[in-house]
């Protein structure tokens, strides 16, 4: 297959198109079954947390140490001195472009690895999330998991449950499943957290199934992926947020009617939206999610980096 | 009998942006930047029009704009005809159509879009929705917001 990836920045998963998804789940599927520590060495990566993200920091300085290549960086943005000279975030990424093969990024401002890509004089950029807007490889990594689970990307149920309306993971992913056939959406959240307008309508233009739907028990006979996200306490008043939590949390006894199949994921961090009971059931698999991020993001880097793979 | 008698000083050579709707020319004069420049502008405001009711009109001397800049004008006077004057004749009339981005002139409604935090221009694509409404998606924060909102942010 080839590698249209090369040399190309990774900024939001709407620039990714359904082959070169495809692309990135059958590289990370390889690099799962055996580890190629060669592939990037003599490769150096900046790691530039502007904001600090320890799950994500480490789950790519992972990676590139799995791949061989070398890091240099930060991990917060508050105790760099270009933060305290005030020097540009456009300024910061000119000048680490030019000592290092790639970049990573994450910034608390959305657009911000967009704007990375502007001044990085064709260093391929990474986005590891801007603020409320994309994290690319956290999509990779869940499409990554829902094919190794059930063995397709087509004709899935897909429930998503919480905060519908800021969660950029359940944005992107929908985004993300919208491109490959006869995916459904079974969307629950509490009416104040319901999922934007622009994602609703890319659905009906392209004549897609969604539907919203009052709580987890209505949809879980009949759904695939249980995708749990946690509502935040600071979006909803402190009365609306006590009668509300407990539609949205996860019990064991929420899935009796569940399919064998059904496969429940999350991007983490939990706090109280799935009891810890269902970690013990064989739908769990947040945890193996998050491990598979490594995988996901070595399959990233070496195709950006690298232009021929046997 | 009609009397035929300009509103608004005639010029040699130049472009002439009619049909602006009223109390929108300021605005177009700075937020195109029209005034960036050493050239003669006049400018006519509450004009009588058969079209608008009330028009305002932007002259200016001695510059030709471009298409881009043209189109640029339909997010604000969607109905403005420029004309190119030649030795006082008119010489061509352009009526502006929706550029496909616009870049530079309009701020991202996000208060937290890096495009409000840094020294660069914003960039914005038209879209339409279901309905046809029109709405500009932010090129930097993907954000999508209607025409009006991001308008009235200005």
């Amino acid at each position: 297959m080839r590698n249209s990836l090369y040399k190309k920045s990774i900024i939001s998963i709407n620039d990714l198109k359904r082959n070169e998804l495809e692309l990135v789940l059958n590289k990370s599927a390889v690099l799962k079954k055996k580890s190629q520590p060669n592939l990037l060495t003599n490769k150096i990566i900046a790691s530039c947390f502007f904001e600090a993200s320890t799950r994500t920091r480490l789950s790519f300085e992972t990676a590139i140490y799995r791949l061989g290549a070398s890091i240099v960086g930060f991990s917060d943005g508050n105790n760099i001195s270009l933060k305290k000279k005030g020097e540009t975030l456009s300024d910061t990424i000119a000048v680490i472009s030019s000592y290092v093969d790639a970049i990573i990024i994450r910034h608390p401002q959305e657009g911000s690895a967009r704007l990375a890509v502007e001044f990085s004089n064709n260093v391929p950029v990474f986005n590891a999330g801007d603020g409320a807007n994309q994290h690319p490889t956290q999509t990779l990594l869940d499409l990554f998991t829902i094919q190794e689970t059930q063995n397709r990307l087509t004709n899935l149920n897909i429930a998503m449950v919480g905060d519908l309306k800021y969660g950029r993971t359940v944005h992107s992913l929908t985004q993300a499943l919208a491109k490959f056939k006869n995916n459904k959406f079974f969307f629950i959240s509490p009416d104040t957290l319901i999922m934007p307008n622009y994602i609703n309508d890319m659905l009906d233009k392209k004549n897609i199934y969604w539907k919203r739907y009052k709580n987890i028990e209505e949809v879980i006979s009949e759904i695939d992926i249980l995708y749990m996200t946690r509502i935040q306490k600071e979006r909803l008043d402190s009365t609306e947020y006590t009668n509300e939590k407990s539609k949205f949390v996860l019990h064991t006894t929420t899935l009796k009617n569940a399919r064998n199949n059904l496969k429940i994921l999350h991007p983490l961090p939990r706090i109280d939206e799935i009891d810890r009971d269902v970690d013990y059931t064989p739908y769990a698999w947040y945890f193996k999610q998050a491990a598979n991020g490594i995988y996901a993001r070595q399959a990233i880097l070496s195709l950006v980096l690298i232009k021929q793979h046997l | 009998m009609q009397i035929n008698k300009l509103q608004v000083e005639a010029i040699k050579s130049g472009t002439v942006i009619d049909h602006i709707p009223a109390n929108i020319g300021f605005k177009l004069l700075s937020l195109f930047r029209f005034t960036e420049t050493e050239k003669r502008i006049t400018i006519g405001l509450n004009l009588p029009s058969k079209k608008l009711e009330k028009k305002d009109i932007i002259k200016i001397e001695n510059t030709f704009l471009s298409d881009d800049q043209i189109n640029q004008l339909a997010i604000y006077a969607p109905h403005a005809t420029v004309n190119y004057i030649n030795e006082y004749n008119l010489v061509g009339k352009v009526f502006p159509t929706l550029p496909k981005k616009i870049n530079r002139i309009l701020i991202c409604p996000n208060s937290n879009c890096v495009s409000n935090h840094n020294f660069i221009t914003s960039s914005f694509i038209f879209k339409k929705d279901k309905f046809h409404n029109i709405n500009l998606k932010c090129q930097y924060c993907e954000k999508e917001f209607s025409k009006n909102i991001v308008l009235s942010y200005q």
